[in-house]
């Protein structure tokens, strides 16, 4: 019932395309693939980093920072005990950055009353600061970074390498066909040095294939088509876009583009990263890790 | 400035001879409606999903499955945003007035993907009544005439700065228009001026909400959500359309020892920094006077730690009665989600048949991949079903049909291969009950999800993890039998270039026996709503919302935005 089924990617392998492909691996996709968009609801840390504050959405008026140093010092001696250093909780008391009662104060308005009063029936008791030492506070508090993801921190790329290399080697000539397209004769018999582990396992999934919403990357390699009209003529090149109801072919011979309806013409596309694709409905996490340690070894 | 000011009054005096001229008009014909409910009406469009019911489905059958072939432009109108429309200036074309306001100084420049720099793109619900078109985008409210797209007045709000994604849409009460800001007010414009008649804050800015969800308004009930990206807990509010004071808050967890929920969440502190924002518009039942509406994540969002347990009301259906803000019922469509599935999509309220017999349903496709029916009196769940294509995150469906996940499918440091962001998302659903099917656009997206976090105490809203190996397989346009919850046909698109277009910009189905989408965002295409075969398109670039339906004079506009632009079809005459 597929609409498009007939112009369905193909799943055939292409041997020529894939032989050029082989020899740049994975198209050279060291660094993250760029994602053009990421229309996902109410956020979207970035590509391939942790989240990182986007603080710039909800500016707060900027802090005095000879108050914000004297608030820091106030505070790791009064406070860091139970809020922890970073204030983002400890042992006896909660996160700070979170708290509404932070987070809406101004100047130390309503931080002053819970440090003055104390919240005795939740163990904390009160302190004897001036207005001006609150002050000096909020503004140490306000001066931390919130942005919407919280405060990122840099992945470990030792921490992927958690897989068996050598069950991943037994994959890449086994079961996981690898070896159909890729050679570690060719650039991956360096690949290891060449990739960190983290690039190496987001490529084994996308192969840089598209965005996260699907749109092709302009670094992939590029589909073919072959357009076969009514009249019989054939026409083949690269696919530059398609749709339900037009597709637009690079070739040498220039860029033509096709209706769909109306004469209606037969397609044959093939993917050169299809395999990837495939996958990926069916990959288990295991397979990856032990691949990626296999081919992080390839230095 | 004489210009400015005669169109409005024009169109006064146009208004004034409208229902002398409306009633000389041809009937439209008008398909009987099987599931008959919240005296939807026949020819306007005056909420969010034309009526409350979630439907989006008008009963107009003048564009139907015979004639659609033929249908043709009828106007264009360009929207355009800022503190000036006309830009200015001697040879400045002459501009509709534009009204100012907003509590910033000066408009703060958001960053991001959808600035509040961004070109101006309409994607929520545009508003049709009375031959008027309210039309908005973030920041931006616009009354068109809705039989030439000719621009009558603009409001431009000053934003303190919020998450830009999409403002989507309006409500209307009378002359009485309600916007949300991203920065957290709810502003109330007089709907035959744009002239501001109050704006109230609704949520706290400082702690990092923002406001773009549609206004419903209830009786005397403006209808109110925010989204957050932080640890603050989930809230709706009703405030009053005349005075704009607030008439009640309901939290979507629990914000006190010995409330319902409070033994989901292992303290009161992790509840009440639980998320769950209400932050997409649901629907009404005017027979028991609930609002049913969807919650978003738990917070901190990945990370399972230090919220252990189901982490109530987050991730439900809530039903919630409108006088007093108390919650009837709830059901749980992903118990402790762990990554970010986000239940907030519209719910649909179908009357219809159900195992034999006759029943209030409401029906909602969930970003985990699921499809639910509820009774929406009760809340009893009838029915799960997966429109997924995979679910490796799950572990087992349980007794009261919740998907239960996996943990081994949760972000690891490793990186755990996972469906990146969802299936389904805002952008609304439509049900037809001429077909009884219950159609949705979805997206096969896959990456990596790495934890990241190294400290104990765990991660604070969507932090503790990085991504990496994002990709798609493709989008789909669904045609779900709510009886069965099965998959009855589906559609493929290939992504365009267009972002919006994989996730789907909302749909529309009629009476004449149609389904409105766009494909990849290029096109607007009619479907046969029974096949699934396309029957019409029109190529416009970039379609950023659901495509609408009203009629005037005896002529049946379909209206869609891309964008800055609004397009509008008929058939001529």
């Amino acid at each position: 019932m597929l609409w498009r089924a007939a112009a369905r990617v193909s799943g055939a392998m292409a041997i020529s395309v894939l032989a050029l492909v082989a020899t740049p691996p994975v198209n050279a996709a060291g660094a993250a693939p760029p994602t053009t968009a990421d229309a996902r609801s109410e956020a979207a840390p970035a590509a391939n980093l942790p989240a990182t504050p986007a603080s710039d959405d909800f500016p707060r008026p900027p802090s005095d920072p000879a108050a914000t140093a004297r608030g820091k010092q106030i505070f790791s001696v009064n406070c860091a005990f139970c809020h922890g250093s970073d204030a983002r909780g400890g042992e006896g008391g909660p996160n700070l950055l979170r708290s509404p009662f932070v987070l809406n104060d101004q100047q130390g308005n309503l931080i002053a009353t819970v440090v003055r009063t104390g919240r005795v029936e939740k163990g904390m008791p009160k302190f004897d600061l001036s207005l001006d030492s609150i002050a000096d506070i909020a503004a140490y508090l306000h001066s931390i970074p919130l942005g919407r993801g919280g405060a990122g921190q840099p992945l470990d790329p030792k921490a992927i390498l958690v897989g068996d290399a050598a069950a991943g080697r037994t994959y890449f000539f086994g079961q996981g066909h690898c070896a159909r397209c890729h050679s570690l004769r060719g650039q991956f018999a360096h690949i290891g040095s060449m990739f960190d582990p983290k690039a190496l396992q987001d490529n084994i999934v996308s192969a840089g294939a598209t965005t996260l919403l699907g749109a092709p990357l302009p670094t992939a390699p590029p589909r073919t088509v072959t357009v076969t009209l009514a009249s019989g003529e054939v026409f083949s090149g690269t696919l530059d876009s398609i749709d339900e109801f037009s597709l637009t072919v690079n070739s040498a011979a220039g860029r033509r583009t096709f209706l769909r309806d109306g004469d209606n013409p037969r397609l044959e596309i093939k993917n050169p990263l299809q395999a990837h694709l495939d996958m990926l409905r069916n990959w288990n996490d295991r397979d990856l890790h032990n691949l990626t340690a296999f081919l992080a070894g390839q230095k | 400035m004489s210009t400015r000011q005669f169109r409005p009054r024009s169109l006064l005096f146009l208004a004034l001879c409208l229902p002398a001229l409306a009633s000389a008009q041809i009937q439209l014909a008008v398909a009987p409606d099987a599931g008959a409910q919240n005296s939807a009406t026949t020819d306007s469009w005056p909420t969010y999903s034309g009526d409350n019911s979630g439907r989006r489905f008008s009963k107009l059958t003048q564009i139907n499955r015979s004639n659609v072939k033929a249908l043709t432009l009828a106007w264009t109108s360009r929207l355009v945003g800022g503190p000036a429309s006309n830009g200015g200036g001697l040879l400045a074309p002459s501009g509709p007035p534009t009204i100012v306001g907003g509590e910033a100084a000066e408009a703060v420049v958001t960053g991001g993907l959808f600035s509040s720099a961004a070109p101006i793109s309409v994607r929520g619900a545009i508003l049709e009544s009375n031959g008027v078109l309210y039309a908005s985008a973030p920041d931006n409210a616009w009354a068109v005439d809705a039989r030439t797209g000719v621009v009558i007045w603009h409001y431009y709000w000053k934003t303190k700065g919020g998450t830009h994604t999409a403002n989507k849409g309006m409500g209307l009460y009378g002359d009485w228009l309600f916007m949300e800001t991203a920065d957290d007010y709810l502003v109330s414009l007089d709907a035959r001026t744009g002239k501001e008649r109050w704006h109230k804050e609704t949520a706290s800015f400082s702690e990092q909400f923002f406001s773009e969800a549609a206004p419903m308004v209830i009786g005397r009930h403006v209808l109110v959500g925010a989204g957050n990206d932080t640890d603050e807990a989930g809230a709706l509010r009703s405030f009053d359309p005349d005075s704009g004071e607030l008439q009640w808050t309901m939290h979507s967890v629990p914000m006190n020892e010995g409330d319902l929920g409070r033994s989901s969440w292992p303290s009161l502190d992790a509840a009440r920094h639980g998320g769950g924002n209400v932050w997409v518009t649901g629907a009404y039942d005017p027979e028991t006077h609930l609002y049913i509406v969807g919650t978003g994540n738990p917070s901190p969002a990945y990370v399972p730690g230090g919220r252990d347990g189901d982490n109530l009301f987050t991730c439900s259906l809530l039903g919630v009665d409108v006088e007093t803000g108390r919650m009837a019922w709830y059901y749980q469509t992903s118990p402790h989600d762990t990554h970010d599935w986000d239940s907030a999509q519209t719910p649909v309220l179908v009357d219809g048949e159900f195992a034999g017999r006759p029943r209030k349903l409401v029906l909602q496709a969930t970003r985990n991949g699921y499809f639910f029916v509820l009774d929406r009196i009760t809340g009893e769940h009838l029915l799960t079903s997966s429109f997924a294509k995979w679910n490796k995150w799950v572990k087992e469906i349980n007794t009261t049909g919740q998907p239960v996940r996996d943990p081994t499918k949760d972000a690891s440091a490793d990186g755990t291969l996972v469906s990146l962001d969802g299936w389904t998302n805002w952008p609304p659903p439509t049900f037809s009950p001429q077909t009884g099917l219950f159609y949705i656009r979805d997206l096969e997206s896959y990456g990596l999800l790495y934890y990241t976090e190294k400290d104990p105490r765990g991660a604070m809203g969507l932090g503790g993890v990085a991504r990496g190996g994002q990709v798609a397989l493709g989008s789909n346009l669904e045609a779900i039998d709510y009886k069965t919850g099965k998959v009855v046909w589906e559609r493929s698109f290939e992504p365009g270039e267009g972002i919006l277009g994989a996730l789907g910009t909302g749909l529309l189905s009629t009476g004449g026996g149609l389904l409105f989408a766009a494909d990849s965002g290029e096109n607007l295409v009619a479907f046969d709503a029974q096949s699934g075969a396309p029957l019409w398109h029109s190529r416009l670039h970039g379609v950023s919302n659901a495509a609408e339906t009203y009629a005037l004079d005896g002529q049946q506009y379909v209206i869609v935005a891309a964008g800055d632009m609004i397009y509008a079809f008929y058939l001529y005459k």
